[in-house]
């Protein structure tokens, strides 16, 4: 039977625990609302994984691992760009460059970060193709999948708990009018004060995730250390009126004064009871 | 006739129920089913669809008030609820400071879903250990500007006060609306 679904209804964590248990080979793709990812597995363990159009290259890989400097990841896209990933990490590591080790953990860490955005997903289109196997010339590796599991639950667990509390990015952020509240003697990593430099009621988050280059969850996790620490507050951005449908508007009906004349008479009312 | 609605809301076990029976002339149409969770069997019952209350003003005018199910997995319900509504209660338990996230966030969903004018009823403010309501004011992230009122919803002097907040309010935007 096929192996397909929406995340809305089989989470990430049920799927890979049945991929782990049945000890699956194959390919999960998964379609989400801005982003594919694809996962290969080998019998149940995590071999590769890549997000849509994304550059993962190993060049590129090693570069954001910090094993290869700007200068040399610019030359190896120059002159090895026609090279295979398993001819580059030989060359690399028979030049010194680099070990096989260091080629090993850089990309079990990109295959974990894939599949820890994996489990950000709430909603979106799944199957698992079991003829699929990762390209010939890329690197595959083998990890459990028991401790990606629990520690993608508990991500899962925190993007719910950020939902819950901000669940519409739609809204702005303004700073509070609190007195003594300054932020210049506040410890901000770069992301955050990205993020502060953008907030302005007329800015919804979604605009300041787009501006600072963020993701649903990291602009959600920002918003919220502000929230609790009392700098920001949640405000609808200006200028953007709420959509109003018709059969949502109660005193619609008749003018001002007429809608006045009911509230004043339901007043009279309640005062009354 | 001219019907006019208003919605009770807040996390489960919070007192809508009460609050409704509390003020309406008729006896509250519930829809209270035997709770079957034991993490949730704080009470025996809870209400699964809506709870309804009547308060007749005059000949033409009716005012209902609507109770929604308090668990998050009826939340499917409280967007056909809100449709139409005058303004809103959002209720919160003062003695169970673990629900306030919730509550906040309930009360995020019905502004989404219809921007009206709203109150929240710290409830159950007769317990001893009922948060101060400045410190739940703190907790649940309220603006000050935002109305929130002491509330036993046993008490119908203290709902009606409540609801007559909610209707100042109504009031006060329609005045704003109009400058």
């Amino acid at each position: 039977m096929a192996l397909k679904g929406n995340l809305r209804d089989f989470t990430v964590s049920q799927l890979l625990n049945l991929i782990n248990l049945a000890q699956k080979t194959g390919t999960l793709i998964v379609d989400g609302q801005n982003v594919a990812i694809q996962v290969a597995f080998r019998e149940g363990k995590l071999a590769y994984a890549r997000v849509g159009e994304e550059d993962n290259s190993l060049a590129t890989i090693l570069y954001r691992a910090k094993k290869l400097s700007a200068a040399q990841h610019k030359i190896i896209r120059e002159r090895a760009g026609h090279m295979s990933d398993k001819e580059l990490g030989l060359l690399l590591i028979n030049a010194n460059y680099i070990s096989q080790q260091d080629i090993l953990v850089s990309l079990q860490n990109h295959f974990i970060a894939v599949l820890n955005r994996l489990f950000t997903l709430v909603e979106g289109l799944f199957r698992f193709e079991s003829d699929l196997l990762p390209p010939g010339d890329k690197i595959t590796v083998r990890i459990n999948l028991e401790n990606i599991i629990i520690e993608g639950t508990r991500r899962m667990r925190e993007v719910e708990q950020l939902q819950d509390e901000i669940p519409s990015l739609d809204m702005a952020l303004k700073f509070t009018d609190r007195p003594g509240a300054n932020l210049r003697n506040l410890n901000l990593s770069v992301e955050e004060w990205r993020v502060v430099s953008y907030i302005n009621p007329k800015n919804s988050m979604r605009q300041i995730a787009r501006a600072t280059k963020l993701n649903d969850v990291e602009i959600r996790r920002i918003a919220y250390s502000l929230l609790q620490a009392g700098l920001v507050d949640i405000v609808r951005p200006e200028g953007v009126r709420p959509v109003q449908l018709p059969s949502r508007q109660a005193v619609q009906k008749g003018t001002p004064e007429e809608q006045k004349s009911l509230i004043n008479r339901l007043i009279s009312r309640i005062r009354s009871l | 006739m001219q019907t006019v609605k208003m919605v009770v809301t807040g996390p489960f076990n919070a007192g809508k129920t009460e609050f409704i029976r509390s003020v309406s002339e008729i006896d509250v149409v519930s829809t209270e089913r035997k709770i079957s969770s034991v993490a949730e069997r704080v009470k025996e019952t809870t209400t699964v669809a809506m709870d309804f209350g009547r308060i007749t003003v005059d000949d033409d005018l009716v005012l209902y008030l609507f109770g929604t199910p308090g668990q998050k997995r009826f939340d499917f319900m409280w967007e056909i609820l809100s449709e139409g509504m005058l303004g809103f209660v959002v209720m919160v338990d003062s003695t169970r400071p673990e629900t306030f996230r919730e509550a906040r966030s309930i009360l995020e969903t019905f502004r989404a879903y219809a921007p009206t004018p709203y109150v929240v009823a710290a409830n159950k403010q007769d317990k001893d250990d009922a948060w101060d309501s400045e410190d739940m004011r703190i907790a649940l992230r309220l603006d000050s500007n935002v109305k929130l009122l002491p509330c036993v919803a046993i008490d119908k002097e203290n709902v009606k006060s409540v609801l007559l907040e909610l209707l100042y309010s109504i009031l006060a935007e329609m005045d704003l609306g109009e400058a």
